[in-house]
């Protein structure tokens, strides 16, 4: 019997096979068993043959498991990790355009260097900006811009690593070569 | 072309058309039936699967040829038969441009397939087929589509052979069980007071049906099989309980209502084998054997779930029994005294008075006068299904064709065919209601053209005879009566068939016994007592406690069950 436990968000990230059609297997299979898509991200790995999916979901354990299940059973999807158990890095990435008028203009720019946003267009009455962070630095950025008015809003959806192993590494010299590794050290080390 | 007869591809059943397969198929080493209707030869491709254990194989015209044989797809996806759709399409320059006879069939399949290939390049066709080939058939086994585009199948790139392996790398079907799960599964069989073994239709895909016989041996386990799982244990084995679920034997179910442990091997606990799921198992230990993960904890709550291929699941768990010491038979006197309670009611019960021809009676008839031949029998989808599923005599496997997940009319016929087409010298019956027969009833002529000597029996009841008893209850439902139907004697003798009538009880028994011993293709068309019911029923999101018993309900307008 199904138990009810409580829904969780839940960020999957996928290796699959770079091929037509495979977004729309894993997005007709999510749509099939009624569970919703909060946010969906896809770009080629280092290895052109293969594309990585971050999805984020929503859903109680039994769910996940189905979910989980049934993304392993479409065959070209390679592998499949649950983040949400991990210790993992996400971001999103948004442009956003917000009302600036004469009097919110310095404050709009206060906030955005607060939050590490930068402003990638600008006319009288709008500032246009380029903010990366997690769910929560993102969502506190909206709440702010809210009140002057947001007039257009685009979403890269999350993506998501897991932090590399913390345990000290034996032999330094052989990782220098490895430039995978040597690239998610240097994520993990952002704050 | 080669790259099907490497396959071992004999037989290929389709519909040509202009747009591919006129030149692809006209000089070829195949048996090519070609049927009326390309759902029909998609079922018959599920028939012909299911019957010999070799992968069907169709091949159709693009656009309307390809979606002509969705329900069939999703048929097979639903029943695990191993299929591969080789379905035309129009030139790779000209797609997407809407030109005559062009669908999208890749995407129109895509949810009812376990895979689809669009080919672009003559060259991958050898790998595609192999691996067609090998994803429809192993693991959880499903239909795979191939879609061809003309100038793709024309061009003549060189044969550099077929690859010698298939590997995908997303694609694993796990075989072997986990070790300390079977273990575990052994343990807790070894201990249970009142157990149960349920078997479904993954049985008979793993070929796994003398390891499940080991095991009910073995353990003297009293056994229940699925709808989809009939002929894994012989009708007259003495463990043998019948048939569980909506339609069921009562002590079936009465036996997973009120058992410690159930062994569930090679199902997927449809719902209409559980009722509702909420109530479903909760007073037992569930083992549950699958080789698809996604079946296990899907509806039901499993407490050990063993992933992996039947057979050899079963050869590790039968060893491990084997070394158990308990005397089995004695342990379990007390269930089995339990059970013979239970069998005092029977749910089968009919009885065959008056004029009118009762329907158990005439598929009872059938089932004892064709008894020994052996023989493939299929059904349709209605009441007639369910009787024949409750008075089911088989002994063996892959005789016994229905349509279970999806449950499409007009399923009967079509898998008749392909299974004979497959198996020529087995005797190859149709039980098939009125209404289903006339989904698919074209392809009489085509039993006739190939010599296919199916035997169908209608059982005609003039009209939808399972949703007239659920008019019954819920009397708003759509009408349910046909108030014209063909004349199937008739209908049989246009199409060049043989046909008979039997409308008295005292006709039946020479009746059928005249269609057996008639060459070739007859329909007989029985006329039966329209308003009799099916029963025991365990009406829909119900506990599979509810089960309504003969008896209780004859002639009332609604089943005390269903208030």
């Amino acid at each position: 019997m199904r138990e009810q436990a409580p829904a969780r968000r839940h960020i999957l990230t996928l290796l699959v096979e770079n091929r037509i059609g495979v977004l729309a297997r894993i997005a007709g299979l999510i749509a099939a068993k009624g569970y919703n898509i909060d946010s969906v991200s896809v770009g080629e790995t280092m290895d052109n043959s293969m594309s990585r999916v971050t999805l984020v979901v929503h859903g109680d354990d039994w769910v996940m498991e189905q979910v989980v299940k049934q993304l392993n059973r479409l065959i070209d999807v390679v592998k499949v990790v649950d983040l949400t158990e991990e210790d993992c890095i996400e971001r999103e990435m948004i442009l956003i355009r917000v009302n600036a008028e004469a009097p919110n203009r310095a404050e709009i720019l206060r906030i955005a260097d607060i939050f590490r946003a930068r402003v990638v267009d600008v006319t009288h009455r709008t500032y246009t900006l380029e903010v990366t962070g997690d769910e929560h630095k993102i969502q506190a950025l909206l709440d702010l811009f809210r009140p002057f008015g947001i007039k257009e809003l685009v979403r890269t959806g999350q993506i998501a690593i897991a932090r590399a192993s913390k345990a000290a590494p034996r032999k330094l010299e052989r990782e220098a070569g490895n430039e995978e590794q040597v690239e998610s050290k240097s994520t993990a080390g952002t704050p | 072309m080669k790259s099907l007869v490497d396959e071992g591809v004999t037989t290929i059943f389709g519909h040509p058309s202009g747009m591919i397969f006129s030149d692809a198929a006209s000089d070829h080493p195949f048996k090519y039936i070609l049927c009326r209707h390309e759902q029909v030869a998609a079922h018959a491709a599920e028939g012909y699967y299911k019957a010999t254990g070799r992968t069907g194989t169709v091949m159709v015209a693009s656009g309307p040829g390809a979606t002509n044989c969705v329900t069939a797809i999703t048929d097979a996806l639903v029943d695990s038969m191993a299929i591969v759709v080789l379905s035309g399409q129009v030139p790779v320059g000209v797609m997407g441009g809407d030109v005559a006879q062009e669908a999208d069939v890749v995407g129109t399949t895509r949810a009812c397939t376990k895979y689809n290939f669009l080919v672009l390049r003559a060259e991958d066709i050898p790998r595609i087929i192999k691996e067609a080939y090998y994803i429809a058939r192993s693991g959880r086994p499903g239909p795979v589509l191939v879609d061809l585009p003309r100038d793709v199948i024309l061009k003549h790139a060189a044969f550099k052979g077929d690859p010698k392996s298939v590997a995908i790398r997303g694609y694993h079907p796990q075989l072997a069980g986990h070790p300390g799960q079977i273990k575990k599964a052994a343990e807790l069989i070894a201990q249970a007071k009142r157990p149960v073994i349920f078997g479904g239709g993954g049985i008979i895909h793993a070929d796994a049906s003398e390891e499940f016989r080991e095991l009910v041996d073995i353990t003297q386990i009293p056994t229940t099989l699925s709808l989809m799982g009939l002929g894994t244990l012989p009708t007259d084995h003495p463990l043998w309980l019948g048939m569980l679920g909506m339609h069921g034997i009562y002590w079936a179910n009465m036996c997973m209502i009120h058992c410690d442990v159930m062994i569930a091997i090679g199902s997927r606990f449809d719902d209409r084998v559980t009722g509702r799921f909420s109530e479903f198992g909760q007073q037992c230990q569930i083992i549950h054997v699958n080789v698809d993960p996604t079946s296990i904890q899907k509806n039901v709550k499993v407490d050990v779930p063993i992933v992996g291929d039947v057979k050899c699941v079963l050869r590790e768990l039968n060893k491990a029994l084997q070394k158990v010491d308990r005397s089995w038979a004695s342990d379990l006197e007390g269930w089995y005294a339990q059970i013979e309670a239970w069998k005092k009611q029977d749910s089968r019960r009919y009885e065959q008075r008056g004029a009118t021809i009762k329907p158990q009676y005439a598929i009872d008839m059938i089932l004892r006068l064709t008894e020994e031949y052996d023989p493939i029998i299929s059904t349709g989808v209605g009441q007639h299904q369910m009787w024949t599923a409750q008075l089911y005599r088989g002994h063996h496997p892959r005789r016994w064709l229905t349509s279970g997940g999806l449950g499409t009319m007009g399923f009967g016929l079509p898998a008749a065919l392909g299974a004979q087409a497959g198996i020529p010298d087995r005797l190859v019956l149709n039980i098939d209601g009125d209404c289903s027969f006339q989904v698919t009833m074209q392809d009489l002529c085509t039993l006739v053209h190939y010599r296919l000597p199916v035997k169908t029996f209608v059982i005609n009841n003039k009209g939808l005879g399972m949703l007239r008893q659920w008019q019954r209850q819920y009397p708003s439902s759509p009408h349910a009566d046909l108030a014209h139907q063909p004349d199937f004697v008739k209908l049989a003798e246009a199409c060049g068939v043989g046909g008979i009538r039997i409308e008295r009880p005292e006709e039946v028994k020479a009746g059928i016994e005249k269609a057996i011993n008639t060459p070739g293709p007859v329909v007989v068309d029985i006329v039966v007592e329209r308003e009799e019911m099916c029963l025991p029923v365990m009406p829909t999101g119900v506990g599979t406690v509810d089960v309504v018993q003969v008896g209780e309900t004859a002639r009332d307008t609604s089943f005390p069950g269903w208030r």
